[in-house]
């Protein structure tokens, strides 16, 4: 049976099993690589994507869930890295083996349309359910600071 | 993937491509013998070369070898070199993976040594096609080449306002002969503008846009996926299979048992599910009705284990090193101290599990593989599918991850065999529990510590025993003659003088596999090392720092003890000076909050030198990290920027091992599975890391691994100084704490 969902800003249609993960579906059967596997158990954050705009685990979401939904990955934050988290991310020299970067990039885009200017402790607490087996958090950290300073410099200049 | 031009015995090649001319210069990446630089040139066919500069008339820069991006930053460094001597902007150097060939060479990336390895050989290389393409623009403009300078990617002659871009020049420098190696010149390192300047890393883009293609990535029109079902039980064989369940789950192509094989790979066997997508391969895995025959395996366990390492401990060991007599120093000392520590087993996780793509066609292979060593890759995929070596083309991804774990080539050898079965394109990955419970750990280890103090305070004795499971006795096939080999490092040759000084080992047997992993024995020799010496520190009532530099002692260079032949000697005034720095960037000495306290270690590893001071607290149980101070000599750094990334990661990974880091036995099996029960720290537990990298004009040394060794000690010296509790086990424990 088809299930029809809204892919980074198209409809999308997939005939899978219901019960079948989205991160599968986003990477197997539609070839989105970007959304990584890395615990399957919701435990490290590498398969995060926005579901109706919420950070959500892809790994432990059935497709059939998300039926009618809005779905963004990481390929849909823009179309040439230029998401002012991206850039901050490039700017502040994030990545290392970078496999879990796209699922920190997800989150730090969630917190940041919630809270705009957010503080360390905040960060602590959106952030805490993504692992970085090479340690790139303080720079994660800082690169959502500058995000949230970019955002708000574009904010006040379009004001 | 362009496949590198072969380059014959002359240095350089014209390749015919669509008509085209490039000037190639191949050369040989060594990885510590810069001096046979002139020999291997000389060698006759086969060529010698593993390593390969390629520009194009197009003006593309190639650089062509056999290094493996794994996070650490190769694909930036290796290029600024190059592009130093070439005198270009660096981001037009293009890195490509050399063609693997294990008759030639032996491809691997691993040791901390991909940029000590390439530093010379890749600046004569850049140097001499600089010369060459210099000569060039002479010659066409018939004039002096003293009188054109390399700059921007071409020849400049001032006085003639002429530039010719590389791309013009190769076909007539193609022509000339290479400037003999030894002699050609390179730039004055006081006129570097690439080397030592902080670089962002190549591939940041890619990474922070869900482009960049992980091994997991692959994606080959038709390809299968797959998984393993392994007997939890190291060593363990399959006895019974019902697989009818599994061939009824929709998307399920196939079941059959993979044989276990043995030394080298060192894989379990067991039985493959093909499936259309990685969902039904994982659900008829699930499916599966297996009966496993355990093995003698079954009776280990991590107590089991301890219990060896006590009886062990019960008895002299080995006499791996012997100077003085310390029994007879210890048993005289003015002040006597012992020690015992322990640590478990411990995982890489990397975050991406393995994975292998491969297909294995009649006429040949091709394999897209997230690898550390492409070359061992390529002989197991040869011979799984019986085909020769060069009819395999390996593709080397990005790699989620490595720290040692990505060079084996278990996962290789399972996917080859699946493969071969298959007969279509197919990855055999593993999930997140399968890479768990069937790695390769760092091994668990006991050490028994005796010192004395003599009257004045000098260390009269320093005596350490340890028991583990070595890593030589699983991979050397005579490796339980010297299982030791792999146990020490810098722990066997410490930069405490002393005049009585013994080293003992015993070998503990065990059926987990053990491996390097990240600083591999250095991340326990730095631990008791630098806690050990603290501990004296303390008896001795002094100062740590103060009390490590008396012992140091003045400026002189220990040779390697384990490697004496081919290891740097450690040099003590660098190590004094890291030392100092980190104290000197830390405030050593000055008041901290309230609760607060400091600790330091200092050591020697990958030939680099690292020090830390970490500002740590303990409450309610637990132990909060607030400040990580790092200082570094790893000699010249050729990007800073990414020095501190690899400084700042090697932290957290030890931290890591300080706090969470156990992969327990029960049954023979592994008991953790998963980020629950083998915890990794996280954003909230992350402290403020500073890394002062120290810009010398050394050799480059090691630093992807040199980080790690000195965080745990450091943090559980803090620990002693906050609360006079000394943490004689890995990870920590509350019950350590009060």
């Amino acid at each position: 049976m088809a299930i029809s969902f809204t892919l980074n800003g198209k409809a999308q249609s997939v005939d899978v099993s219901p019960d079948m993960p989205l991160l599968w579906v986003l990477r197997d059967t539609l070839n989105l690589t970007g959304t990584k596997f890395g615990c399957g158990m919701a435990l490290c954050g590498a398969c995060t994507v926005h579901i109706n705009g919420e950070a959500t685990r892809s790994c432990i979401t059935p497709v059939s869930s998300v039926a009618g939904k809005k779905i963004t990955t990481i390929e849909g934050l823009s179309a040439d890295g230029s998401h002012p988290v991206q850039q901050a991310w490039m700017e502040e020299d994030v990545p290392q083996c970078g496999y879990c970067q796209s699922g920190q990039i997800m989150s730090a885009v969630a917190l940041l349309s919630k809270k705009p200017n957010p503080t360390d402790s905040d960060i602590d607490d959106a952030m805490s359910g993504n692992i970085c087996r090479c340690g790139t958090y303080q720079r994660i950290r800082k690169a959502i600071h500058r995000a949230a300073s970019m955002q708000a410099g574009k904010a006040k200049s379009a004001a | 993937m362009a496949i590198a031009p072969v380059v014959n015995r002359r240095d350089f090649l014209k390749t015919g491509v669509a008509g085209s001319v490039a000037l190639v210069i191949g050369f040989h990446l060594s990885p510590r013998a810069f001096a046979d630089q002139a020999q291997e040139q000389e060698k006759k066919p086969p060529n010698p070369f593993d390593a390969w500069v390629r520009i194009t008339p197009d003006n593309r820069v190639t650089l062509i070898l056999g290094k493996s991006e794994m996070g650490q930053g190769i694909m930036t460094a290796l290029p600024m070199i190059l592009a130093e001597e070439l005198c270009l902007d660096w981001k037009h150097v293009k890195i490509e993976q050399a063609p693997t060939n294990p008759k030639l060479y032996d491809h691997g990336t691993g040791g901390s040594g991909s940029v000590s390895g390439s530093w010379l050989p890749l600046r004569r290389a850049g140097a001499a096609a600089r010369e060459m393409l210099i000569s060039a623009a002479a010659a066409r403009w018939k004039v002096s080449p003293d009188t054109c300078k390399a700059q921007d990617g071409g020849i400049l002659h001032g006085a003639r306002k002429s530039f010719l871009t590389y791309g013009e020049l190769v076909s007539d420098a193609a022509q000339l002969p290479v400037p003999d190696f030894n002699t050609v010149p390179l730039k004055n390192s006081n006129d570097f503008t690439i080397v030592g300047h902080d670089t962002r890393r190549f591939e940041g883009r890619d990474k922070a846009t869900g482009a960049a293609i992980f091994g997991l990535d692959s994606r080959v029109p038709g390809m299968l996926y797959a998984v393993v079902a392994r007997c939890p039980v190291f060593g363990g064989k399959l006895k019974f299979l019902d697989a009818a369940k599994t061939k009824a789950v929709p998307g399920v192509r196939d079941v059959f048992a993979i044989d276990p094989v043995g030394q080298g790979a060192f894989t379990a066997g067991g039985v493959a599910v093909l499936a259309d997508n990685s969902w039904a391969a994982i659900q008829g895995r699930k499916a599966l009705q297996i009966t496993w025959d355990e093995g003698p395996a079954a009776s280990e366990s991590s107590a089991s284990l301890r219990q060896q390492f006590l009886d062990h401990a019960a008895k002299p060991g080995k006499v791996v090193r012997q100077e003085g007599d310390a029994d007879a120093a210890l048993n005289s000392s003015a002040k006597r101290v012992e020690a015992l520590y322990e640590f478990p087993f411990a995982a890489h996780a990397t975050m991406e599990p393995m994975n292998c793509t491969v297909h294995i066609r009649p006429d040949g292979a091709e394999a897209w593989i997230p690898t550390q060593a492409p070359q061992w890759a390529q002989g197991v995929i040869a011979g799984v599918s019986k085909l020769p070596p060069e009819s395999v083309v390996v593709h080397t991804t990005l790699m989620g991850g490595g720290f040692g774990r990505r060079y084996q080539a278990d996962f290789v050898m399972e996917a080859a065999q699946v493969a071969k079965v298959c007969g279509k394109p197919v990855m055999v990955f593993w999930t997140r529990e399968d890479d768990m419970q069937h790695g390769f750990y760092r091994p668990a280890s006991y050490h028994h510590f005796a010192g004395a103090l003599d009257a004045k305070g000098q260390l009269a004795a320093w005596k350490h025993f340890q028991t583990s499971t070595s890593i030589e006795a699983m991979w050397s096939p005579k490796g339980e003659e010297n299982p030791e080999k792999s146990e020490f490092a810098t722990a066997a040759f410490i930069p405490y003088q002393t005049p009585n000084y013994r080293i003992e080992y015993a070998l503990a047997k065990s059926s987990v596999p053990r491996a390097w992993w990240r600083s591999v024995e250095h991340s326990t020799s730095g631990f008791v090392v630098e806690s050990f010496v603290d501990e004296l520190a303390a008896a001795a009532g002094a100062d740590p720092l103060e009390f490590r530099l008396r012992l140091i002692g003045e400026d002189r260079k220990i040779p390697d003890f384990t490697n004496p032949k081919e290891g740097k000697p450690l040099d003590t005034a660098r190590l004094k000076d890291v030392l100092r720095l980190a104290a000197e960037k830390a405030g050593w000495g000055k008041p901290l909050p309230k609760g607060v306290s400091r600790g330091i270690a200092g050591y020697y590893s990958f030939e680099s030198y690292t020090a830390a001071v970490v500002e740590a607290s303990v409450k309610n149980g637990g132990v909060k990290v607030h400040r990580i101070v790092y200082a570094v000599d790893c000699g010249r750094p050729i990007n800073p920027e990414g020095v501190r990334a690899q400084v700042e990661s090697a932290a957290i990974y030890g931290l890591s091992a300080a706090l969470h880091d156990a992969i327990t036995i029960s049954g023979g099996r592994v008991e953790q599975s998963n980020f629950h029960d083998y915890k990794m720290p996280r954003m909230n537990e992350t402290p403020k890391t500073e890394v002062y990298v120290v810009m010398s004009k050394e050799e480059p040394t090691g630093i992807g691994e040199p980080g790690l060794p000195v965080v745990a000690p450091a943090m559980c010296n803090a620990i002693f100084a906050a609360t006079g509790k000394r943490i004689r086990r890995l990870p920590i424990r509350s019950e350590d704490l009060v």
